[in-house]
């Protein structure tokens, strides 16, 4: 007779040191295998969405930046970018150079903590500290420019907040040399480790049909093999004039869509996003960095959606005005929220411990999953 | 020492007593320069300082730490298990603590001569297990019963291929005594075990590569068996939180962290006896060139520290630059490789040995 | 079997290179500072505790308006016609009295809003980052530089003054009797 076996609820989170903040994940375990997961969110929500509505547009800008507090900087350029197609406005030239330099600096620094917590996951806690030493050069450049470190509220409707710093265009050059030979070191040390190429190949396989059917975007979504990213597909500011790729999962270790690929496709965007900086840095016209807006933001009657490659993937603004001086409605499709979704599907049938490897290479943000 | 105490007191009593307690002594030495070592030898790798602020370069902060501990509530859960709780730690701790009582500090000092040493070690460093099982029960909380469960299926595991090593050097040196072992490794690093022994002759040199297979295989076992990265599987923290001692605190807790780290050393020193001449100094002893026969003791424990250190220090190494492993995976390192590996070894130094 | 020794040596292997990089790094200075005793330098736009030169603000409340959690309270008198309170250092003449000027730094998400409006560019950022403390009440910083007292007064001035302005034209309109409360609202949006 088969003596009667029943699964176990295992309560990961909210207070769990890799759930990434504070997502609460409800797991239903056959011993150590996973039947069932069930991702509760909610415990970091702060009403992003009805405070702009409470706001004048300016005012949104820093509350976008804790969003998605990893990519401050992106968050900022969706919703200046929305709000100036809505205004109908034009930013000089060199406002876009900066945006874009920015722009990717902010990705560098986003997949830097995106690649260290994955692998701090599972269990390499030095890489994730060079990796976070890397990160503090970027985010010195982000100060010194801006003046914050984390939040910048750099982006401003219509220009920037601070031209950029004199040393700034050398000091990004340095940082480029500096950080090319860190990516090998980085390969070296984690990425084709074999004890790391086992815990992530083949781990949380997502299938392309899967990913698009369930929204994913970014990385996550690249990683399976689609060549999909709104710099290319809908370009927005100026990424039309720069030339670069977008690396797609290739199956390397294991199958295409698995942990390992989604983390490998992090390393290669960085790559690319450093050759991007490389183009952009040389040419930034001079000029000024406000466009001639006028003091109080007013946009006429209308909508709008604007969407942009955030380090995680579609970042969407949807703006309603209604002629005022807030807006109306603004919504945000969060491209980690989306993104968490699949996550279920993901986990079916592997180890607990594979959990946290699949959680770490979808790399979501609490702040954009509960906004 | 046993046996010098005792023929200087006469009573058996005092003899262990003080021998324990010298032991005793040795390991919260070791664990308090343990701690502070790994923390700066991590730190240090990760382009860190570390502790810095009590004493040189932080030299006191485990002392600081270990006054914390002491000051914390002891916090037991309401549903916890009480009885098992708070013994889970202690018996974790007397495993560890029992395995010193046969290792050879040098050829003077060492708790007892026991004629099957190497097996006793084997036997008791596995007792540890039980004291894992029952903090992970006892605790009840589910991330702890993970953790114990893992452990124990772990511990048991890489019994195995660190036996089956072990059975190796048995056949190649003819005894089970970790001290006799040790002498045969005599005089200079050559006659090592890693060395192939101190026999010169052919098979020295045939053995050489075996006997490196065989050091890497008992390293690698030794390391799952106390639970370092890349197999600190049951306290994973980013899985399991902390694993067994989940819900332990202060010096319960303590209790734990202590026997981690002694065990550390316990399984160095027994890497270092098998294959790195135990004891023995590497370049002869200063004490016999000048004419001062009662430094060789001396000697000879400084060499064995100073080897079990380093072993420690390989250990930690480890540790800090790579990711761990799977559950299962670890199973497939154990059955798959290592023990297939090791009996290949044990077979093929069988047949050199009878060379 | 070819795959099961490639896996074997591909694990050394690529273990030894890991640990080769880590025990490079052991020998490589740290990036990390003993920081209450070393400081960084901060950059010249870092953004920390707001600052406000009272003795040039002119009460317009535009920063207060500007800021997006609403952790700036101002409040103003209006000066009596008599009185001068100075100009500010860019030259601007001063009219009102800043009686109150709070800023609960605990509220404040240091965006830097507030500081590009001011037309005195009398508040902005330091460089100050430790100010923590242990009441959350400690965290308002009081920038007006009139005491209780002398803010009651000048309120108590103004509005005897208010009161007197409107006693005489009262006197001087009686005739043509005009409405009392459109013109205390208008002072209340004024005083706000
Ligand atoms: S920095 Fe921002 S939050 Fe702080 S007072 Fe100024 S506007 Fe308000
Ligand atoms: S904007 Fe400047 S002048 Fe106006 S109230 Fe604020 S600090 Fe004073």
């Amino acid at each position: 007779m088969a003596l009667k076996t029943e699964t176990m609820i295992l309560n990961m989170g909210p207070q769990h040191p890799s759930t990434h903040g504070v997502l609460r994940l409800e797991l239903e375990l056959d011993g150590e295998l996973i039947v069932n997961v069930k991702p509760h969110i909610g415990y970091l929500h702060r009403c992003f969405e009805k405070h702009a509505e409470a706001m004048s547009y300016p005012q949104v800008i820093p509350y976008t930046d804790r969003m998605d507090y990893l990519a401050s900087m992106y968050n900022n350029f969706g919703y200046v970018i929305a709000v100036e197609k809505l205004l109908g406005i034009q930013v000089p030239e060199r406002v876009e150079y900066i945006r874009v330099i920015m722009g990717e600096l902010q990705r560098i620094a986003s997949h830097l903590v995106a690649i260290g917590t994955n692998g701090l996951d599972i269990g390499a806690f030095t890489p994730f500290l060079y990796l976070f030493r890397d990160r503090e050069k970027i985010l010195s450049l982000f100060e010194m420019t801006c003046g914050a470190r984390l939040l910048y509220n750099y982006m401003w409707v219509g220009g920037l907040s601070h031209d950029i710093h004199p040393d700034f265009v050398r000091l990004t050059k340095e940082f480029i040399n500096y950080f090319r030979p860190t990516i090998t070191e980085l390969n070296n040390l984690l990425t084709f480790n074999k004890i790391f190429i086992e815990r992530t190949a083949n781990i949380g396989v997502l299938p392309l049909d899967t990913a698009i059917n369930y929204g994913v975007t970014g990385p996550s979504l690249r990683g399976s093999g689609l060549a999909f990213d709104i710099r290319k597909e809908d370009t927005y500011s100026i990424y039309d004039r720069f030339d670069f790729e977008i690396p797609v999962g290739q199956g390397l270790v294991g199958t295409v869509g698995d942990s390992w690929d989604r983390y490998y496709v992090r390393i290669l965007e960085m790559e690319q996003s450093l050759r991007i900086i490389e183009q952009a840095i040389d040419q930034i016209p001079d000029g000024d960095v406000k466009a001639a807006i006028p003091k109080r933001i007013k946009p006429p009657k209308g909508t709008v959606y604007t969407r942009v490659e955030n380090p995680r993937g579609e970042l969407g603004y949807f703006i309603i005005s209604d002629g005022n001086l807030n807006p109306f409605r603004v919504k945000v499709r969060a491209p980690s929220f989306v993104n968490l979704e699949v996550f279920g599907e993901l986990c079916k049938g592997h180890l607990v411990a594979d959990v946290i490897a699949i959680l770490g290479s979808i790399d979501i943000v609490l702040g954009e999953v509960d906004r | 020492m046993y046996q010098f105490l005792f023929n200087l007191s006469g009573s058996e009593i005092i003899a262990t007593i003080f021998t324990a307690a010298v032991i005793l002594v040795f390991i919260l030495l070791f664990v308090l320069f343990a701690v502070w070592f790994e923390r700066k030898v991590s730190a240090h790798m990760q382009d860190r300082l570390g502790p810095m602020r009590v004493g040189w370069h932080g030299v006191l902060q485990t002392i600081a730490d270990f006054v914390k501990m002491l000051q914390k509530e002891d916090i037991i859960a309401t549903e916890a298990d009480r009885k098992l709780y708070t013994i889970a730690p202690v018996l974790v701790f007397t495993g560890s603590f029992a395995a010193y009582a046969a290792i050879p500090f040098s050829s003077k000092l060492l708790g007892s001569e026991v004629e099957v040493g190497i097996f006793y070690l084997l036997a008791v460093s596995s007792f540890v297990v039980a004291g894992i099982l029952m903090a992970g029960w006892s605790s009840n909380n589910k991330y702890s019963l993970l953790g114990a469960m893992r452990s124990a299926a772990q511990i048991v595991s890489y019994e195995i291929p660190t036996a089956l090593v072990v059975l190796s050097i048995v056949m190649l040196t003819g005894t089970l005594s970790l001290e006799k072992i040790s002498q045969l490794q005599t005089a200079y690093f050559w006659n090592w075990n890693i060395f192939g022994g101190p026999e010169f002759s052919l098979a020295k040199f045939l053995l050489i590569p075996f006997m490196f297979v065989g050091f890497l295989i008992i390293y690698i076992s030794t390391l799952a068996e106390v639970n370092r990265t890349p197999f600190d599987i049951p306290e994973a923290e980013s899985e399991l939180v902390a694993g067994y001692f989940t819900e332990y605190c202060g010096m319960k807790w303590a209790m734990f962290m202590l026997s981690e780290y002694a065990n550390m050393f316990a399984v160095s020193a027994i890497v270092t006896i098998l294959f790195f001449g135990g004891y023995q100094s590497p370049f002869g002893y200063l004490g016999n060139s000048i004419g001062a026969e009662w430094l060789v003791p001396f000697e000879q424990a400084f060499w064995f520290i100073a080897k079990g250190i380093f072993f420690v220090f390989v250990q930690m190494w480890l540790r800090w630059t790579l990711p761990r492993l799977r559950v299962d995976q670890l199973m497939t390192v154990c059955w798959k490789y290592l023990i297939p590996y090791a009996f290949l070894n044990l077979i093929i130094v069988g047949f050199i040995s009878l060379l | 079997m070819k795959q099961y020794l490639k896996n074997t040596w591909y694990g050394i292997w690529t273990v030894l290179i890991g640990m080769k990089i880590t025990f490079k790094h052991l020998f490589t200075p740290a990036v990390t500072i003993q920081y209450p005793d070393v400081k960084v330098p901060l950059p010249e736009r870092v953004r920390n505790r707001l600052y406000v030169n009272i003795d040039d603000c002119i009460g317009c409340d535009q920063c207060s308006r500007a800021c997006p959690v609403n952790c700036i309270e101002i409040e103003t008198v209006k000066s009596l016609p008599g009185e001068n309170l100075g100009t500010t250092s860019n030259g601007k003449k001063k009219a009102l009295w800043v009686t109150k000027f709070n800023i609960d730094i605990a509220k404040c998400c240091y965006c830097q809003l507030c500081v590009p409006p001011c037309p005195t560019e009398c508040i902005y950022m330091t460089d100050v980052y430790e100010f923590s403390e242990f009441e959350r009440d400690n965290l308002v910083y009081k920038f007006a530089n009139l005491t209780e007292e002398e803010a009651v007064e000048k309120k108590s001035n103004y509005e005897k003054f208010q009161a007197e302005k409107e006693a005489s034209r009262q006197v001087g309109a009686a005739a043509s009797a005009k409405p009392e409360t459109p013109v205390k609202t208008q002072q209340e949006n004024k005083n706000e």
